[in-house]
């Protein structure tokens, strides 16, 4: 059962097409990565996904028990967060926001499931702590619990290791495949680092000029066809 | 010490009690969304808005209202409204448009009282809405009840949707993707800025109304680190340095507003400096 259908997808903005007739689905327990040259629209396919953007034509459809609203979203950082006076916890608690409704205050399952995931990522200790005064790696952990809050089942990371260093970049490709592995959460990540998505995913999805989706093996078989999409700078 | 004991006996008077009343509700009032405002960039809005609403009340004035308040107040809102709708996107950018907006209704108001005016002291009364001299000192009962009805209600729905409010101050593309009508709530705090606004204008007149909003916030995110000390700090802040402006002003004779507003700028100081030591002690 897809998860998530993307059929006859075009997408662009103000009516110019950076993308068109793209279609692919994602199955339950996938690791799919979409790569791409700068400006191919990656983001703007992530945003389509999530039903920030409308498309130009085609649909986006969940199933599987899956609302469009259940996606777990890590979004790359912006200015605004950087000097944010709010703690851990409670940015790991706005994660819980799509169970609310129209219920004002969080209760005992909202906060409950906010532990768990603080639990799981190694946060616990962190939980009162300013969010700000935190390292990039750590800041990417609280919002991968607040996006773990959100969700059941799946996963959209929007180039979640951008600006970390080695050895946290490393740690972050762990986590995210235990999610996969152990929690048998579906990923969706864009990213630069065609090595790394080589290694941990299990399909392509590659916009731009060629589109290519299929499976991580086949793509290493025609990857000469795609070298442009290589050592591409961060958008 | 006599001298303060007869000016504290000014408490008997009933202005003097409103004033206060009404001073403090406004005073919790406006510090509760300026975290809001500072964090999303939108700390000049309060501005644009004052100047909006003294136009208004220019129109008012000349239509010779006896109660301002209901035209100021939709008109304020109607603002508020466009002016956050077109910050999303618009041929004529945020701040543009705002300082546009702002400076216009500042220049139409002042012609209008200036031209249709039949006050004998027209400078006076133009100071007095700038700067809310002595306005909150002569409220009648009504205008009292009603700023204290919409400060209420400000509260009420600061707390309702606190949790809403800060999730779509924090991440604004994470809220909608789970499923929060972000434009509504921009749309709610929108509305919510232009009564405080209105409410504010009696107490420290249009020209101040931007520091009651921004000052409480900018010091308590000086010393502390999670969103709702923020906010418990900052409202907490603004009322004490309300009272203190309203007494002080009372006892020496200095204009409301900018008593106030000196008090807030003092608080501001202290806490920069309180911030400096603790330096990132955790709160």
């Amino acid at each position: 059962m897809a998860l998530l259908t993307c059929s006859n997808l075009s997408l662009g903005y103000e009516g110019k097409e950076i993308i068109g007739n793209l279609s692919f689905e994602v199955n339950e327990g996938d690791y799919l990565c979409i790569v791409g040259e700068n400006g191919s629209g990656k983001s703007t396919l992530m945003k389509t996904i999530l039903g920030l953007n409308s498309p130009l034509g085609g649909s986006v459809t969940t199933g599987g028990g899956l609302k469009q609203t259940e996606i777990g979203y890590l979004p790359q950082q912006t200015d605004v967060q950087r000097d944010f006076p709010a703690s851990v916890w409670e940015i790991v608690l706005s994660g819980c926001q799509n169970r609310q409704g129209f219920r004002p205050f969080y209760g005992k399952a909202e906060k409950a499931l906010a532990k768990m995931n603080m639990e799981k990522l190694g946060l616990t200790q962190l939980s009162g702590r300013c969010y700000r005064e935190h390292s990039g790696g750590q800041q990417q952990r609280v919002l991968l619990a607040r996006a773990l809050c959100a969700t059941q089942k799946m996963l959209l990371l929007d180039e979640p290791v951008s600006g970390l260093d080695p050895k946290v970049t490393a740690e972050m490709y762990e986590i995210i495949k235990e999610l996969n592995e152990k929690d048998g959460i579906t990923i969706i990540m864009i990213s630069h680092d065609i090595e790394a998505a080589l290694t941990y995913a299990d399909k392509i999805l590659h916009i731009g000029k060629s589109v290519f989706f299929g499976s991580a093996e086949e793509y290493k078989k025609t990857a000469g066809a795609f070298t442009s999409a290589k050592g591409g700078a961060r958008e | 010490m006599t001298q303060l004991a007869e000016k504290l006996e000014y408490l008997q008077y009933p202005f003097v009690r409103y004033a206060l009343l009404v001073g403090v509700l406004i005073a919790l009032c406006s510090s509760l969304l300026g975290v809001t405002l500072v964090l999303k960039r939108f700390s000049f809005i309060g501005d644009g808005l004052s100047h909006v609403a003294f136009g208004a009340m220019a129109i008012a004035a000349i239509m010779k209202l006896t109660n301002d308040m209901p035209v100021v107040l939709l008109i304020t809102v109607i603002s508020a409204v466009l002016l956050l709708r077109t910050g999303q996107r618009a041929k004529i950018k945020g701040d543009a448009a705002l300082a546009m907006i702002s400076v216009g209704s500042l220049a139409i108001g002042y012609l209008l009282m200036n031209v249709f005016s039949k006050s004998a002291n027209l400078s006076g009364d133009v100071c007095t809405t700038l700067f809310g001299s002595t306005s909150i000192l002569t409220l009648n009962k009504t205008e009292v009840l009603a700023c204290a009805v919409l400060s209420v209600a400000v509260i009420i729905v600061f707390i309702l949707f606190y949790n809403k409010i800060f999730a779509v101050t924090f991440d604004e593309n994470f809220a909608r993707a789970t499923g929060i009508k972000a434009g509504a709530y921009n749309l709610i705090i929108a509305v919510v800025v232009a009564v405080i606004i209105v409410l504010a204008m009696n107490l420290v007149g249009s020209l101040l109304i931007s520091a009651l909003v921004i000052f409480p916030a900018l010091s308590a995110m000086r010393v502390f680190k999670s969103f709702r000390s923020v906010t418990i700090c900052s409202a907490v802040l603004s009322v004490i340095c309300a009272l203190a402006g309203i007494v002080c002003s009372v006892i020496t004779g200095t204009p409301v507003g900018s008593t106030i507003v000196a008090v807030d700028i003092a608080a501001f100081a202290l806490f920069t400096l309180a911030g400096k030591i603790s330096g990132g002690k955790r709160i």
